[in-house]
């Protein structure tokens, strides 16, 4: 009868949004009265998890999952749930938790809840709050099926320690071939830099910085902040940066703690799509500019003296902080 | 190779969104609505399977009579047939099952779906229409390539991107990548008469459970005033960012 969070790891490390979705997977129990049993794939060391509530891990060490898999990690979280008799089950809103959930709701036989913002409104019967319209509302939800799985949206309940004994059990689930219909040839990614999907912080660049060749003071304002790099549209369609980094409602969201857009008008499809972050800066120089509308802090000025001025003073903030 | 094209019809990214009838449903008062634009790239990447490959493609929607003039966009665009299942739907699950028996009838190879619709952005149904049918399941695709019954795709993850080998039957959640903007194509005269005289074939829904129910609505809150910094004063923006907003 537990509630069953899926806690993702990224190459043998737990993910910071794995921590959250135990959290709040917490709060979910304590709403049902029952405790949390996570489920981890090759996830290294998982003690951390007791911190935030869980008090039991099935963890599973196969080298076969080894690189991510959707229809077989789909099929370990299913038999997980089956053996706890898990009514709830938690998944983050990562790409991988993403690709994996309409697969499990079906093999479940459950209700999906994608982008939930809070703990359920009820849970009898099983409310829920989630975004919809791309950040635009918030629609209340109830779910029919006796299982429910919740996709919790990145950034929205937070880490909250408590401090439970954890127990750590051995799981072998079975596999079959099917499970590997597809295989993963291969994966190319930038390991040195902050993903959008995990950072704390982005910051953003719009069509006002005139040229791909003027990317390096954006770059330099990550690099001291430790945040990642994003941009617009515009942006990424003329090839100045590449499609990952587009961001707003055809592109990737960002739910990060601060957004810094700089030189990026605030047209209505990027703040569609940036507008879950907590804490948006703009730097522009046309006080007309609708981004002034929608962020927290702003700037008129031009972008090529302001933004390297804010990274010198940055690094000396960091310095006098650290 | 048959293809088909799930179409969502959304409105218009511009749009203002509001709700009726005490916040339970949308009002489309004014609203435009259109081809959802994940699916978009995927129905241009498709044209480009009829042009080069002599694939056929088709167009599916689940929804009323209102869908209608999406559909025909797409059948001006190039797509062979369009088929709209009656039904108004419900969640995503319905909506799948719906698809899944569209897929089934049709003994269609490769499913273009879109990684999710801009107005619920569930993202749920072409995962679920894969694991209904047991076809295989390519999310967030932005290049697919397709040889007999072999198939490479490549899908975007956190920070990178992945190849995968995987074969037919296949349903992916697509986006741009699949095409370019550039590529993306405006009908032009000529497709909008051809798509008058293309089959637009209604069929009806097959009874499926709801698995859940949207209650009602709700608006955020309105934003709190924005504070400005002076442009020769980053200092400040760095104090309230330290201490009043406590992100650095
Ligand atoms: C269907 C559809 C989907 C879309 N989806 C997205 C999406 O997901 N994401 C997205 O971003 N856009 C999206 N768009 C595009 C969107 O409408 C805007 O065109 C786009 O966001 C504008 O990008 P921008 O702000 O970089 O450029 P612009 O609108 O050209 O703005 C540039 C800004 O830079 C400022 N500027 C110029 N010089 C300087 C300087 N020296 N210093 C400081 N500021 C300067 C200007 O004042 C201006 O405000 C979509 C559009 C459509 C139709």
């Amino acid at each position: 009868m537990s509630v069953l969070v899926y806690t993702e790891s990224d190459r043998g490390k737990l993910k910071k949004v794995a921590l959250e979705a135990t959290s709040y997977a917490n709060a979910v129990a304590a709403l049902l009265g029952t405790t949390v049993t996570a489920i981890s794939i090759n996830g290294g060391d998982v003690t951390e998890l007791g911190t935030y509530g869980a008090s039991k891990v099935l963890q599973v060490t196969n080298s076969s999952l080894e690189k991510f898999n959707a229809k077989a990690f789909a099929d370990v979280i299913k038999q997980a749930a089956e053996k706890e008799s898990a009514k709830v089950v938690i998944l983050t809103s990562s790409a991988n938790s993403k690709y994996l959930a309409p697969l499990l709701a079906v093999n479940l036989n459950a209700s999906l809840a994608t982008n939930v913002v809070s703990v359920p409104e009820s849970v009898s019967p099983f409310n829920v709050k989630s975004t919809v319209f791309t950040n635009k509302a918030f629609a209340f939800t109830e779910l029919h099926k006796e299982i429910k799985i919740i996709e919790l949206a990145k950034n929205t309940y937070g880490l909250k320690e408590n401090q439970t004994s954890v127990s750590s059990e051995v799981y072998e689930p079975h596999l079959e071939d099917g499970d590997f219909a597809i295989q993963v040839q291969s994966v190319d990614r930038a390991t040195d830099k902050v993903t959008i999907a995990d950072a704390e912080i982005v910051v953003s660049a719009g069509r006002g910085l005139k040229g791909p060749e003027n990317w390096g003071m954006i770059e330099d304002l990550a690099k001291v902040l430790g945040a990642a790099t994003a941009c617009s549209k515009p942006v990424s369609d003329m090839g100045w940066r590449p499609h990952g980094e587009h961001v707003g409602q055809t592109g990737k969201p960002v739910a990060s703690n601060l957004y810094i857009a700089i030189g990026i008008s605030g047209a209505i499809q990027h703040l569609a799509g940036i507008n879950s972050s907590k804490v948006k800066v703009v730097i522009n120089n046309d006080p007309e500019a609708p981004f002034f509308k929608a962020a927290d802090y702003g700037i008129v000025g031009d972008a090529f003296e302001i933004v390297p001025k804010l990274t010198e003073k940055l690094k000396e903030f960091k310095a006098n902080n650290a | 190779m048959k293809i088909l094209v799930c179409i969502s019809h959304v409105p218009d990214t511009t749009s203002k969104i509001n709700f009726t009838d005490n916040n339970t449903k949308l009002d489309a008062n004014g609203v435009q609505f259109v081809i959802n634009p994940n699916d978009e790239f995927g129905l241009t990447r498709a044209m480009w399977f009829k042009e080069k490959q002599g694939a056929t493609v088709h167009v599916v929607n689940v929804g009323g009579s209102e869908t209608e003039p999406t559909l025909r966009k797409a059948l001006a665009i190039g797509a062979d047939e369009a088929i709209r299942v009656n039904a108004t739907p419900t969640d995503g699950l319905f909506v799948a099952k719906q698809l899944a028996k569209v897929m089934q009838d049709g003994a269609y190879d490769l499913v273009i779906a879109g990684r999710e619709s801009i107005d619920y952005n569930g993202g749920m149904v072409p995962g679920m229409l894969a694991a209904l049918t047991n076809a295989n399941f390519v999310n967030t695709c932005i290049q697919i390539e397709v040889d007999g019954n072999n198939v490479i795709a490549i899908r975007e993850i956190d920070g990178g991107k992945e190849t995968l080998k995987t074969t037919l039957p296949l349903v992916i959640g697509g986006q741009k990548g699949l095409v370019e903007e550039s590529d993306l194509r405006i009908p032009n005269m000529r497709g909008i008469m051809q798509a008058r005289q293309k089959p637009l074939n209604i069929v009806e829904a097959i009874t499926a459970s709801n698995e859940m129910q949207t209650l009602s609505f709700e608006k955020p809150a309105p934003k709190g005033a924005i504070k400005m910094v002076d442009a020769e004063n980053i200092d400040e923006l760095i104090n309230l960012l330290h201490n009043e907003a406590k992100v650095i």
